[in-house]
Formats: structure tokens, C-alpha cells, sequence
């Protein structure tokens, strides 16, 4: 009996093509973290469960450099990038109108669709013509820049749903614009500054193109290493260390999802 | 003694709009004032420029006798209640009381004993530990109301506080409010749209429309006196009549009307005999009848609206004119005539006021 096409999900073949779908997304991300756990060094035949070479990395201490470079610039351009942001949004959303605003606020979004490549080239050109020389300090700054955008789409969503009398009630009841800011505004958009904080730091820990540019010798960040490793060849210790990441990535995002859903 | 709010000539100018123009208004001390009219008329312009949200094109405004034109929003002893009444939804219900309190550095004990004050006035103090989501529509109002109040202001701002609450609970609060000024001895300025509101609640009316006061007046005297075609209109129902002064005579208006109908016509102020003017008729005052009586004019009913305690009759009159009769039902809701049925409409003495456009 031929069923009734009445939605997209009636179609002959939908199921398939849709486990079809999630397969090619996802198939080569669930090997790899299958076979981080592997028994042997084979990435194709499964010999048994074994945490071989999480310990492995977890006795490298190159590993751990790198893993402590990637979190400290992670850390320190997310903090910087998620106090300009909150303060861009809240002068795009709050502040008095000024001519080119509309611009301006496009101008806070534009790294977000320039290639990487070319910012990653473009900040490798400036630096080296001003000769600045700071070790991290170079990821770190060449980092703020990107994250920017990131930490400033949530904050301004958040101010976007917050309604602008509860600030004047604040002023209202005796508070100075000040006060105002620090015991209204800013618990209110708690939830977005710290999911744009998340975002920011995911961002930052991923980066690979930006930060190969950018990077002095002796400053290697987790990404950078493991693409070092690549090179060397596949090895089951590479797919330890990328399903560190991967988890750490998928926990961030999740969190900064959640916050961004809480009221 | 000063005024409580004196608005001197204030302008108010967004780019080329003019939201008000050169409005000045006096409110009284211990006064319930409501500013009243249509929205975009400029009555939450003025209300924001009295709290200190607005900054002013031109005017001045005092507030007992202290010119406050220059002062921001937290250096002015006047507090709001918004519509949508904006508690912080981050603190609790004592904490959103404290507030003000506690920018105003008063001590903790005293703060303390403020907040129970206030809680125990809105009848919430059981409640002091909840969260404003927590609370319902009326008692997050109630909350809005005691954490404007508990500050003690000079003058109490309502922005249609009512107007988010459902029938039953609006008609309550109003009679709340109305109490709750009496009591406090706060000047209450109340925003509203609603003309039914603002004639149960206040001392005195301004009606405001497109920037412009077109008069201030007890409600009665704004119900039964409108000034303009407009206070006409836009408070309770009205007739409107098109009509010719034949004569004047103590302040009256003897008027030809289309048909050669003859009514005097009262508050004929500046008319002139020749003159042609708008007349104005409360449907109240004009009742149905089903047989002769005494100034009975014969009419044949067209439209009959019944509205529970009251019956409205459109009704026309032999010489064509169209008028809105509106009878209460004191004993049924039987109507006492019938759409097609002939009839005689009795026009209630002094009912006919003159209005100059």
C-alpha cells in the first residue's frame, strides 16, 4: 500500500540517508576515539580496551608544555577578549547613538567571515614589521583579536532579551550608573558574558592556522604539536591527545549552550 | 506651600517630531493626578521626563519648589512603578524592597524594619524570600508598588501599572491604589490610557493628545464639561451635532438642528448667534420611551446593543437625524423597544453642551 506523502519525513530512503548523514559526520571522529584506546599501535584492527596511551601522554612532558601553553594563551585572550566584548556590546546596545554605529557593529563582526588564512597572514606581516617579540605574548594578542567576536555574540543576545526598564528602575531607586552597572546590568548578563567567555576559549584552544603564523620557536601550543607529531606519522598517542580535546571541546560548548538557554 | 510638580512650558523634540509642546501643569501636593489620553500622545514622555529618564528640548520642571530640570534620575526623591513593573529578577523580594534603601545608605536596621513595613502593607511578607518569576502577574505589582514606596519619595509615578493584570484584578488594585495614596499622603502621578480608570481613581485629570493638554479637571468636570471636541470624544461615549445659534440667553445656546429641531444648548461661552457650532449629548441622556411623553420626539429605533446593565438604542429621528440613546436595565433587560419599532427619545434637560472646534 503506497503511503501518503504528507512531510519531508515521509519520504522513501529518509531514515537512511539521514543515518547516512550522521555517519559521514561523525564516523571518523567516534574511530579515532575508539582507537585512541586500543591495545597495539594499529589504527584499523581493534585488539583490545586498554589506557596505554593516555599514560603515555600523560608522561610526556612536551605534551604537557604544549597543554599548558595552549591553556595559558586560551586563558588569558579569552579574559581580555570577553571584557572589551562585554563593553563593545553594551555601548553598541546602551550607548548613545553615534554616526556610524550600524557600521561599527558589523565592523566587531567582521573576523568572524574573514579567511583565517588571510588574518593569520596579515598579523604574521605585522608583527614581524614591528618586530614585537614576546614569546606567547604573540599567540596571546594575535588570539584576543579573533576571540572578540566569539565572547561579543552571546553577551549582545543577552542584552538584546534584557529589558532596558529594569536598568532604569535601578537609577530610579537612588543607584548611579556605576552602581547600576555593577548590581543590575552585570549579574543580569552573567549568563551571556560567561557563555561568550566559553566560546572564546574553545575558539582559542582550536586555533591551528592563526597561531602556527604567529608562533616563536619554543612557544607550541597543543594543535601545533600534535600537527608536529603528523608528521612523524598516525599514532595512537595523537588520537589520546585529540580526544582530550575533543571532550574538553564538547563540555565547553555544552556548557556555553546551556547558559545561553538559561533565563 | 509649593506645588508638589510644577511643569513649566517643557518642550520635548525627538529630531523633527514634537512629542510635547510647551506643556505646563501644576500638580498638587497629596494629589491622585492622572495623566490621561491616547497612546503617542506624550503621557509616558512626560511621565520619563518627570522621573529624570528624558532629558527635556526646552521647560522647566520644579519639584516642590527645587528647579530638578538638571537632575539625573537618582538624585530626584521620586520613584516609579513601571508597567511591566521591572523588578530585578535576580534578587529576591525583600532584596528588590531594599534596593533603594540601600542606595540611599540608610542602616541595615533600619532597612530591615522598612522592608517588613512595606511586605506587611502589600500583604506579602510570607513571601519575602521568594524570587519575582515565583510571584504572580498581582503580586509582582504589589512588590513593583512597596519597593517604590518604601524609599519614602516626594512624588509616586505610575506607568499603567494596571494595564498587564486582568479585569477583576485591575478593578481591585484600583480601589488598592486609591487607598494606598490616602494612606501614604504621596503624590501619585498614574499614566493611562484607560478614561474608565483614570475618572474611579483621581482627584484631578489631564488629557493629553498629540503633545498638547487640552484641559485639567476633576473627573466629573472633565465627563460632564469637556473643554474640547476631543475631551469629548475621548472620554465616555458622545453624540455629536452639527447645529446653528439662533440666540443667546444667560450663557445658553438656543440651536437649529437639521429638521427644524430647536435645543438649548448649554456652556455656550464665546458662540455667537449665526454661528454655526458642534453640539455634544451623552447617550445617558437621552432615553427611550415607548409612548408619548412630555418633550418626547418621535423616532424609529434602528440598532439596539445590549450591554448587561445598560441597553444602547440607535435611534432616528423623523427629520433624519441619527442619535445614541443608552437606557440602563433597572428591572430586565427586555428591551423597551424593538429595531424598525416607532418610539419617542426624551433629551434630559441642560443635556446639550456647546463645544467650539
Amino acid at each position: 500500500m503506497a503511503r501518503t506523502i504528507r512531510k519531508v519525513t515521509d519520504l522513501p530512503g529518509f531514515r537512511g540517508f539521514t543515518w547516512l548523514f550522521f555517519a559521514y559526520l561523525y564516523a571518523p571522529l567516534v574511530l579515532l576515539v575508539v582507537f585512541s584506546f586500543n591495545a597495539t599501535r594499529s589504527g584499523t584492527v581493534w585488539s583490545g580496551f586498554s589506557l596505554t596511551w593516555y599514560a603515555k601522554i600523560a608522561a610526556d612532558s612536551q605534551i604537557q608544555r604544549a597543554a599548558l601553553n595552549s591553556l595559558t594563551v586560551a586563558v588569558c585572550a579569552t579574559a581580555i577578549a570577553t571584557v572589551v566584548a562585554t563593553a563593545a556590546a553594551l555601548a553598541m546596545k546602551r550607548g548613545v547613538p553615534f554616526f556610524g554605529k550600524k557600521v561599527t557593529g558589523g565592523l566587531i563582526m567582521t573576523p568572524l567571515v574573514v579567511p583565517e588564512i588571510v588574518t593569520a597572514v596579515a598579523t604574521l606581516l605585522l608583527f614581524s614589521a614591528i618586530g614585537l617579540s614576546l614569546g606567547l605574548g604573540n599567540i596571546i594578542l594575535a588570539h584576543v583579536a579573533f576571540c572578540i567576536p566569539f565572547a561579543y555574540l552571546p553577551i549582545r543576545a543577552r542584552l538584546e532579551r534584557m529589558d532596558e526598564s529594569i536598568e532604569l528602575a535601578a537609577r530610579d531607586l537612588y543607584a548611579t550608573p556605576w552602581q547600576t552597572l555593577r548590581t543590575v546590568t552585570l549579574p543580569l548578563l552573567a549568563p551571556g558574558i560567561v557563555s561568550g567567555a566559553l566560546l572564546a576559549l574553545i575558539t582559542s584552544i582550536d586555533d591551528f592556522i592563526i597561531t602556527m603564523m604567529v608562533a616563536e620557536p619554543g612557544a607550541t601550543t597543543l594543535p601545533l604539536y600534535i600537527y608536529g607529531m603528523l608528521r612523524l606519522g598516525v599514532s595512537p598517542e595523537i588520537n589520546a591527545i585529540s580526544t582530550i580535546l575533543l571532550a574538553v571541546s564538547v563540555m565547553v560548548v555544552t556548557l556555553s549552550h546551556l547558559l545561553t538557554r538559561r533565563r | 506651600m509649593p506645588q508638589a510638580v510644577e511643569i513649566i512650558d517643557v518642550v520635548k523634540k525627538y529630531g523633527s517630531f514634537t512629542a510635547l509642546h510647551n506643556v505646563t501643569l501644576d500638580i498638587r501636593p497629596n494629589e491622585f493626578f492622572t495623566l490621561l489620553g491616547p497612546s503617542g500622545c506624550g503621557k509616558t514622555t512626560l511621565l520619563r521626563i518627570i522621573a529624570g529618564f528624558e532629558d527635556i528640548t526646552g521647560g522647566t520642571l520644579k519639584l516642590f519648589g527645587n528647579d530638578i530640570t538638571a537632575l539625573p534620575p537618582d538624585r530626584r526623591p521620586i520613584n516609579t512603578v513601571f508597567q511591566h513593573y521591572s523588578l530585578f529578577p535576580h534578587m529576591t523580594v525583600a532584596e528588590n524592597v531594599a534596593f533603594g534603601l540601600r542606595r540611599l545608605k540608610m542602616p541595615d536596621a533600619e532597612i530591615t524594619r522598612r522592608v517588613a513595613e512595606m511586605l506587611e502593607m502589600i500583604k506579602l511578607s510570607s513571601h519575602a524570600g521568594r524570587r519575582p518569576h515565583q510571584l504572580s502577574g498581582g503580586q509582582q505589582q504589589r512588590v513593583a508598588l512597596a519597593r517604590a514606596l518604601a524609599p519614602r519619595p516626594k512624588v509616586l509615578l505610575l506607568d499603567e501599572p494596571l494595564s498587564a493584570l486582568d479585569l477583576k484584578l485591575r478593578q481591585a488594585m484600583r480601589m488598592e491604589l486609591k487607598t494606598l495614596q490616602q494612606q501614604t499622603g504621596v503624590t501619585f502621578i498614574f499614566v493611562t490610557h484607560d478614561q474608565e480608570e483614570a475618572l474611579a481613581m483621581s482627584d484631578r485629570i489631564a488629557v493629553l493628545s498629540e503633545g498638547r493638554v487640552q484641559q485639567i479637571d476633576a473627573p466629573q468636570v472633565i465627563y460632564e464639561h469637556p473643554a474640547t471636541r476631543f475631551v469629548a470624544d475621548f472620554i465616555g461615549d458622545a453624540n455629536f451635532l452639527t447645529a446653528g445659534v439662533e440666540q443667546l440667553e444667560d450663557g445658553r445656546a438656543h440651536c437649529a438642528l437639521p429638521g427644524g429641531y430647536r435645543l438649548i444648548a448649554r456652556d455656550a461661552g464665546a458662540a455667537r448667534p449665526g454661528q454655526r457650532v458642534s453640539l455634544f449629548l451623552r447617550p445617558e441622556k437621552l432615553s427611550v420611551h415607548d409612548g408619548p411623553v412630555e418633550d418626547g420626539i418621535g423616532m424609529t429605533v434602528r440598532t439596539i446593543v445590549y450591554q448587561g446593565d445598560a441597553t444602547d438604542y440607535v435611534v432616528e429621528l423623523d427629520g433624519g437625524i441619527t442619535l445614541r440613546s443608552r437606557c440602563e436595565n433597572r428591572i430586565n433587560g427586555d428591551p423597551i423597544l424593538t429595531a424598525g419599532e416607532r418610539g419617542f427619545l426624551r433629551i434630559a434637560p441642560d443635556a446639550a453642551k456647546t463645544l467650539l472646534d
